[in-house]
């Protein structure tokens, strides 16, 4: 049944697009991911009105999640303006007329692609992965069959081969993102391809739920579950970035990008968590180049 | 900064309006409207109700429209609609035996009880430009004759009768549906054959291909195409018996395929289904042979690694909505991992580069 929203804009759509069924069955999955962090639970993926591999996943769960009550962010590569987190997120204001935020703080629910905000999040929070390949053992073992009975015999071998001979050939893990983690010692789990700077924080407060639309697969990790980034005793993990201070906000602890600025090499760093390098500059800090930062004119 | 990522907002509003205008065209150039195209791009609007497993000969024409004659498009358009309606139960199923054929056609006989019907088939045209098409306003007639309703058995019947074809056993196995449950392999035939006929036209078209050409030989005819309209009932609840609520177009395909005979099978003809909405025969054929090929276990026959052999990889990249978008999806923004696969590339170099100084002082 649907349930009429006055005020929304879409009357035709239940409340968050998916009808009522197929969202009790999402939060089914999802409940099952909670009790077996790590575990990827197959679910009944809809086709969504966004293609397959733009955050269909994460759109399910998200709508899965949301409340009236809810406030969202939506966010891809750090930033609120990027196109895809745009479309996104006007999707929700028109399917189920939540309010929406650009402040990570003011979130209950955030939706994210390739980052982990730098803002710590809070019990009261929910963290929406996109992913578009969840299984970690993937581009070692292409076959589902094989990677299904590998994880359900903790068979992780392959994996730590295939470290370790990042070691031998390059000196070090040769993976800069979506760097695999175990999850509370059992399951070995891919963060979708967030840098690996972001991995530390994959240990949080927040609830962590991973969609994967195409490939028809939920996961979690559980407020406070213990996430560990796979490494040897003598390559310890290191969660890298580039060794610069923001440019805008002089942050020396985010993650940043690489903005190239001229055609003979001229660039800066800046973070790439708009909210979080706004956030800064509004409280006063500055960084080398903090002229103030305004698109073009209309 | 990165305006040509960062736009957001209004560069999104105005790539719509943009598109709008251009799906459009000219303004000088009358519209075509959603009947013109259900009714003359007929073979278009069938491919896409097949492939967006949606039987809607009007909302696949507007989903044309709406994708200016992209196919794939319309199918998304039509898969995402199909996800918003409720599944409210499912019908008998249809007896294809029982279909009032526009065509009819085998290879394996030269004639057959309720003929051969040729039908409205492209086959013996020659392909040449018809240049009096581009003038408007012709109106063609074929000849009409009264129907004569014949029975028309299906024709591996014949063979089935001497035992020289595999048998098929009925089930009264309620069949999975997989726009409800996600995939699990192995997967049955029924759900293989859901998902060959939803299924990308040119990918199964190059699967059937490959295995013609020897990945997997497995020498088909077509023992029967039949293509016409069968009726569908439901059984309703509150009635406790079954109605007829319409009638649809259907392509079925047998092939009768050769087959040596295995360890636990004596030589016998066997045989690969295709059956897909519409008039659409080239993917019932590809259909029939891809599940064919994929049928090499419970025939007892060897695996010999031909892709089409190999259900995991026809299945799970037979989908051309999944695949396309995650094609598409590289055009979004990567800048966070290609900073860091930049940076580690820099490192990694600089590592080298260091050592290759060391080992030439």
């Amino acid at each position: 049944m649907t349930e009429e929203r006055p005020g929304v804009e879409t009357d035709a759509y239940n409340f968050a697009y998916l009808d009522e069924q197929t969202k009790r069955m999402i939060r089914r999955a999802i409940l099952k991911g909670v009790a077996i962090p790590g575990y990827q639970v197959p679910f009944a993926s809809r086709e969504m009105p966004m293609p397959y591999g733009w955050g269909t996943g994460g759109v399910q769960v998200t709508a899965a999640c949301l409340t009236p009550e809810d406030r969202l962010k939506v966010i891809d590569q750090g930033a609120d303006d990027t196109t895809n987190a745009v479309s996104i997120r006007k999707f929700f204001e028109r399917t189920a007329g939540v309010e929406t935020t650009e402040h990570t703080t003011e979130a209950t629910v955030i939706q994210t692609r390739h980052r982990i905000p730098e803002t710590p999040m809070t019990e009261d929070q929910i963290l929406v992965y996109q992913v578009p390949i969840p299984e970690p053992l993937r581009f070692l073992e292409p076959r589902e069959t094989e990677t299904r009975k590998m994880h359900g015999l903790e068979e992780y071998g392959l994996m730590h081969v295939k470290l370790y001979e990042d070691i031998a050939r390059h000196g070090e893990i040769a993976t800069a993102y979506a760097y695999p983690v175990k999850v509370e010692g059992r399951y070995v789990m891919d963060p979708s391809p967030i840098p690996k700077f972001d991995n530390p924080r994959l240990e949080s407060p927040a609830l962590q739920l991973f969609g994967a639309g195409r490939e028809q697969r939920i996961y979690a990790v559980p407020p406070y579950s213990k996430v560990v980034s796979l490494d040897f005793e003598d390559h310890p993990f290191d969660p890298s970035k580039a060794d610069h201070p923001c440019a805008l906000c002089g942050a020396e602890n985010t993650y940043l990008d690489e903005v190239i600025m001229d055609d003979a090499g001229g660039r800066m760093f800046v973070c790439s968590d708009t909210d979080y390098c706004a956030t800064r500059q509004a409280e006063g800090h500055r960084g080398a180049q903090s002229a103030p930062f305004t698109e073009a004119a209309e | 900064m990165y305006v040509a990522v960062k736009g957001g907002e209004r560069a999104i509003d105005n790539a719509h309006e943009w598109l709008a205008e251009e799906r459009r065209g000219d303004p000088a150039v009358p519209e075509l409207s959603v009947t013109q195209i259900r009714e003359q791009m007929k073979l278009a609007v069938n491919r896409v109700m097949a492939e967006g497993s949606l039987y809607d000969p009007d909302l696949a024409a507007l989903a044309i429209k709406q994708s200016r004659g992209d196919l794939i498009e319309a199918i998304f358009l039509i898969r995402a609609y199909r996800t918003t309606l409720p599944r409210i139960g499912h019908s008998e199923p249809v007896d294809t035996g029982a279909m009032i054929c526009d065509r009819r056609v085998s290879a394996t006989f030269k004639d057959a009880p309720g003929g051969q019907v040729l039908g409205p088939t492209f086959d013996y045209t020659h392909r040449l430009l018809d240049f009096k098409l581009a003038a408007e306003g012709e109106t063609p007639r074929a000849q009409e004759v009264d129907a004569e309703r014949k029975e028309t058995p299906r024709i591996t019947e014949f063979l089935n009768r001497d035992g020289l074809i595999q048998e098929e056993t009925p089930s009264d196995e309620t069949p999975p549906d997989m726009t409800r449950a996600p995939m699990e392999y192995p997967a049955n035939r029924a759900l293989r054959l859901q998902a060959l006929t939803r299924g990308d036209e040119g990918f199964v078209l190059g699967m059937a291909y490959s295995t013609q050409r020897g990945y997997g030989r497995n020498h088909p005819f077509v023992g029967e195409l039949r293509i016409g309209k069968v009726p569908v009932e439901m059984e309703i609840a509150e009635l406790g018996f079954s109605v007829e609520i319409g009638e649809i177009d259907l392509t079925e395909c047998e092939t009768v395929n050769q087959f040596a005979g295995s360890k636990t099978e004596p030589p016998q003809f066997t045989r690969g289904y295709g059956l897909v909405f519409g008039q659409t025969e080239r993917k019932a054929i590809s259909m029939a042979l891809v599940d064919r090929s994929l049928r090499w276990e419970e025939l007892g026959e060897d695996n010999v690694g031909a892709p089409a052999q190999d259900e995991e990889f026809v299945l799970s990249h037979s989908d051309n909505i999944q695949a396309t978008g995650f094609l598409e999806h590289i055009k979004l923004p990567h800048y966070v991992d290609f900073q860091s696969e930049l940076e580690l590339v820099r490192r990694m170099r600089a590592e080298a580069q260091a050592s290759y100084k060391e080992a030439a002082e």
